[in-house]
C-alpha cells in the first residue's frame, strides 16, 4: 500500500518533469521560469486552501478577495514614495480623516459596551446598528472630499517605499484580519454560509479597489511593482526569475515542512478529528468554532500572502485583473485535483494544473482555428470574428468540468490525503 | 411634486421589479437549499442560460410576438421554461446525483455545483460571445406613460411593457407555487422533506421523484427570471456572481426551504438596494427654500454609491447570519 503510493508520487512528479523540460525546449528558459515562478505562488495559494478545506473542511469561495488584499497591501507597503501627494494639501486631509475615523471607530466600540450601563437586548441591538449606519454615513461623507482632492492634486497616495518582504507579510497578516471578522459572523453557522459570504466579500473587496482610484489608481493600474531580489532591468530576465523562482521556492518549502508537521502534530490530529465527526470532536471538549476560526484565518493569511508574492511577480497592481477563475476556482480546481489534505498534492496540483492552464492557451487557439478551418471548408461556415477570445473564454468550461469530473471519479484527488489506519 | 414622480420611477418601480427577480432566484434556491441540502451555486448561471434558451427560440419565429402584441421574448418563454426544466434535469443526473448515490457531506454538492457554474458560463460564452444583446433589435419596446393629475407634476410615471410582464409573471407564478405546494400531493411530500427528510423517508415519499420536481421548479422558475430580467435591460453573458449574492442574501433572509420568505426575502433585498443607491438631495431639494441659508443640500445624498451597490445584499446577509441565522421566518437551522 506504502510502496503503491509512493510509486505514484515519483510517477506523478516525474510527469511534471517531463513537461517542464518539453517547455523548456519549445518556449525557452525564460518562459518557463516565468511559469514556474507563477506555478510557485500558486502553490502557496494552494497550501492556504488545502489547510481550510483538506484539514478542516472549510468552503472559502473568495480566494480572489484575499489575494487581493495581499497585492494591494503589497503595493501600498513596497512601491515607491509619492512625493507629489506628501507635499500636497491631501496629505493634511487624509491625516485629518484617519485621525476622524480612529474617533468613530472608539465612539461605535464604546457603543457595543452599552449593556455596561444597562441598555440590554433589543434596544442595546438597535442602538449599535443605528450608531453603525450613522458613522458609516459619516465616514461616506468625510472621505468623498478627501478622495477627490488627492485625485486632483497628486492622482493617488503612493506606496510607502518599504522592504517588499515586509508587504508581503503584512499582505497575509491584513487576509488573515479580514478573514478573522468573516468567520466570526459564518463559522458557526455550516458550510454553505461560508461560501456564500467569502464569495461575497471577494466581489466587494475587488469593488472597493477598483472603484477608489485616489487609494489604488483604480483601472490606470500601478506598475512597475518592485522586486524583493533584482528585477530584469537590472539583472535580465532569465537570472531575475531564477533568483525570484528560488525565493518563492524556499517559502513553498518552509511552508510546507511548517504545515506537515502542523499536520502531524496533536493540533493536526484534532482538526482532522472535527472535520471527519463534529459531534464526537465536540464531545471530546474541543471547540469547534474557535478551532475552526483559527484554521480559517491563518490558510486566509496563507493566501493572502501568496496572493502578494504572485501580484508582486506581475509587476502590475490592476484591481480589474483579479478574476473569481483565475484567483479562486483555479486555486481550487489545483487543491481538488492534487488531492486535499495532502500538502504535497496541493503543491503537485499547482504545478500540474498552472502548466496545463498556460498551455491551455496555445492548444486552445490551435484547436479553434482547425474547425474555424474545416468549418468553412466542409460546410461554408463561416465563424464568429471574435471566435478566439471566445476559445480563451471556454477555457473556464474546461476548469469547471475538471472540478465536477475530479468529485466525481477522483474524489480524494490524484495523491490523497495519507490516512494511517491503527489495527 | 417631480421629486415624487422621480422617486415613484427610481425606487417604488425599479425596486419591486429587481425584487421579483430576486424573489424568482431565491425561491428557487431556497427549495434547493431545503431539500438537496447545498447552496446551488449555478443557480445564477442556469438563469442566464435560461434566457439565452428564450433568446435563440426567439430569434428562430421573429414574427410571434406581433401576432399576440407581446414582447416575442415573452411569447417563447413556455418553451424556453420547458427546455431549462429538461436542462436542469440532465445537469443533476450527470453531476449531482452520482455525488449523491454515493452519500457525499452535502458540501461536495456545492463545490460540484460551483463546477456547474464554471461550464455554463464558459458554454455560453462560447456559443454566444460575450457581447450584449437585445431582445428589442426588431421590435418596440412599448412604454406606458401614466400622466399624474396633478398642477405641479409635469413627468410622468413611466414603466415599459416588460416591466409589467414581469410583475405579472412573478405573481402568477408565486401563486402557482403556493397552489402546488400546499393542495398537490407532490407539493406537500417536498415540504414534508424539507422540514425533515428523515421522517418524509421514512413515512416512503419517493426521494427521486422529490429532487426531480424540485429541479423543475427551480430549472423553470430560473427561466423566467432570467427571460424577464435580460428583456427588460439587456442580455448579457456576466449575470452570474452580480446576481448570486443578493439572491443568497434574500434566500437566506426569508428563511432556508421557505419560498414565502423567500419572496418576502428578495422584495426586501431588492427595496434595500435601490433605496441605498437613491439620491436622497433630490427629495431634499423642493425643502431648500424652507430652510435656512447655512444648511446646503449636497448634490449627491445617497447611502452607498452605485458602484459599491453589492455591498447591501452582503451587510444584509452578515446582519441576519449573526443575529437570526433562521431568517425571519424561521427557516431550518442548518
Amino acid at each position: 500500500m506504502r510502496i503503491d503510493q509512493y510509486r505514484r508520487e515519483i510517477l506523478l512528479f516525474s510527469l511534471v518533469g517531463l513537461a517542464i523540460v518539453a517547455i523548456v525546449a519549445f518556449f525557452g528558459q525564460a518562459y518557463t521560469l516565468r511559469m514556474l515562478a507563477e506555478a510557485a505562488c500558486y502553490a502557496i495559494l494552494a497550501l492556504g486552501l488545502t489547510l481550510q478545506w483538506g484539514y478542516a473542511g472549510l468552503f472559502n469561495a473568495g480566494g480572489m478577495g484575499f489575494v487581493a488584499i495581499g497585492g494591494f497591501i503589497t503595493m501600498v507597503v513596497a512601491f515607491p514614495v509619492n512625493d507629489a501627494f506628501w507635499g500636497s494639501e491631501g496629505a493634511k486631509a487624509l491625516g485629518f480623516f484617519l485621525i476622524e475615523v480612529a474617533v468613530i471607530v472608539l465612539a461605535v466600540v464604546g457603543l457595543t459596551q452599552i449593556h455596561r450601563i444597562g441598555i440590554r437586548g433589543k434596544l442595546k441591538a438597535v442602538c449599535v446598528m443605528v450608531g453603525l449606519a450613522a458613522a458609516f454615513l459619516f465616514f461616506n461623507n468625510e472621505l468623498a472630499p478627501v478622495a477627490k482632492l488627492i485625485e486632483t492634486e497628486s492622482g493617488f497616495i503612493g506606496g510607502l517605499g518599504l522592504p517588499v518582504l515586509l508587504g508581503w507579510i503584512l499582505g497575509g497578516l491584513a487576509a488573515a484580519f479580514v478573514a478573522y471578522w468573516i468567520g466570526k459572523a459564518c463559522l458557526g453557522l455550516r458550510a454553505d454560509y461560508l461560501a456564500i459570504a467569502t464569495l461575497g466579500i471577494a466581489e466587494i473587496i475587488k469593488a472597493i479597489l477598483k472603484n477608489a482610484d485616489w487609494l489604488t489608481r483604480g483601472t490606470l493600474t500601478v506598475s512597475p511593482l518592485p522586486w524583493p531580489v533584482p528585477t530584469p532591468n537590472d539583472i535580465g530576465f532569465v537570472a531575475a526569475r531564477s533568483a525570484y523562482l528560488a525565493l518563492t521556492a524556499i517559502m513553498v518549502a518552509v511552508i510546507f515542512v511548517l504545515l506537515q508537521r502542523a499536520y502531524r502534530a496533536p493540533w493536526g490530529r484534532m482538526m482532522r478529528a472535527i472535520r471527519d465527526n463534529e459531534v464526537s470532536a465536540a464531545a471530546m471538549g474541543k471547540d469547534i468554532n474557535l478551532r475552526r476560526l483559527q484554521i480559517f484565518v491563518l490558510g486566509s493569511g496563507l493566501i493572502g500572502f501568496g496572493g502578494a508574492a504572485l501580484i508582486s511577480f506581475a509587476r502590475i497592481f490592476d484591481p480589474s485583473g483579479f478574476t473569481p477563475l483565475k484567483h479562486t476556482f483555479l486555486v481550487w480546481v489545483m487543491v481538488l485535483v492534487g488531492g486535499a489534505g495532502n500538502n504535497l498534492g496541493a503543491i503537485f496540483g499547482a504545478v500540474a494544473v498552472y502548466i496545463i492552464w498556460l498551455m491551455g492557451e496555445p492548444v486552445a487557439l490551435l484547436l479553434f482555428e482547425s474547425v474555424r478551418e474545416l468549418g468553412s471548408l466542409w460546410f461554408d461556415w463561416e465563424a464568429p470574428a471574435d471566435l478566439m477570445t471566445r476559445a480563451l473564454q471556454a477555457r473556464v468550461f474546461f476548469v469547471g468540468l475538471t472540478i465536477t469530473l475530479a468529485l466525481r471519479f477522483v474524489p480524494r484527488g490524484l495523491i490523497p490525503e495519507r490516512l494511517n489506519k491503527i489495527s | 411634486m417631480n421629486e415624487l414622480i422621480f422617486f415613484v420611477n427610481k425606487v417604488l418601480i425599479s425596486g419591486t421589479i429587481i425584487g421579483c427577480i430576486y424573489a424568482l432566484g431565491a425561491i428557487g434556491v431556497t427549495l434547493v437549499f431545503g431539500i438537496l441540502r447545498f447552496a446551488n451555486f449555478s443557480h445564477a448561471d442556469m438563469m442566464t442560460v435560461g434566457a439565452y434558451i428564450a433568446f435563440i427560440f426567439a430569434s428562430l419565429m421573429p414574427g410571434a410576438g406581433a401576432l399576440i402584441g407581446l414582447p416575442t421574448g415573452f411569447v417563447v418563454l413556455p418553451l424556453a421554461i420547458i427546455c431549462l426544466a429538461a436542462f436542469a434535469i440532465v445537469v443533476d443526473r450527470l453531476f449531482y446525483r452520482p455525488l449523491r448515490e454515493r452519500k457525499v457531506r452535502p458540501v461536495m454538492l456545492l463545490v460540484a455545483s460551483l463546477g456547474v457554474t464554471l461550464m455554463l458560463h464558459g458554454l455560453v460564452r462560447l456559443f454566444a460571445g460575450t457581447s450584449p444583446r437585445s431582445f428589442f433589435q426588431d421590435e418596440k419596446k412599448d412604454v406606458f406613460r401614466f400622466d399624474v393629475p396633478f398642477e405641479l407634476a409635469s413627468r410622468d410615471i413611466v414603466i415599459s411593457e416588460p416591466q409589467v410582464l414581469l410583475i405579472i409573471t412573478s405573481i402568477v407564478c408565486i401563486f402557482a407555487l403556493h397552489w402546488f405546494l400546499t393542495h398537490t400531493k407532490l407539493g406537500k411530500a417536498m415540504r414534508a422533506m424539507s422540514d425533515n427528510a428523515d421522517l418524509a423517508l421514512v413515512s416512503g415519499i419517493n426521494t427521486e421523484k422529490i429532487v426531480r420536481a424540485t429541479w423543475i421548479i427551480a430549472g423553470s422558475l430560473a427561466a423566467v427570471a432570467g427571460t424577464l430580467l435580460s428583456l427588460d435591460v439587456v442580455l448579457k453573458p456576466d449575470l452570474s456572481f452580480n446576481l448570486l449574492l443578493p439572491i443568497f442574501a434574500a434566500a437566506i433572509v426569508g428563511g432556508i426551504g421557505r419560498p414565502y420568505g423567500a419572496i418576502a426575502g428578495g422584495l426586501l433585498v431588492g427595496f434595500s438596494e435601490t433605496l441605498a443607491i437613491f439620491n436622497w438631495s433630490i427629495l431634499l431639494r423642493p425643502s431648500a427654500e424652507f430652510l435656512p441659508e447655512w444648511i446646503d443640500i449636497p448634490a449627491r445624498m445617497a447611502f452607498v454609491p452605485t458602484e459599491y451597490k453589492i455591498i447591501v445584499p452582503f451587510v444584509i446577509l452578515i446582519a441576519v447570519l449573526i443575529w437570526r441565522p433562521t431568517g425571519i421566518f424561521k427557516g431550518q437551522v442548518l
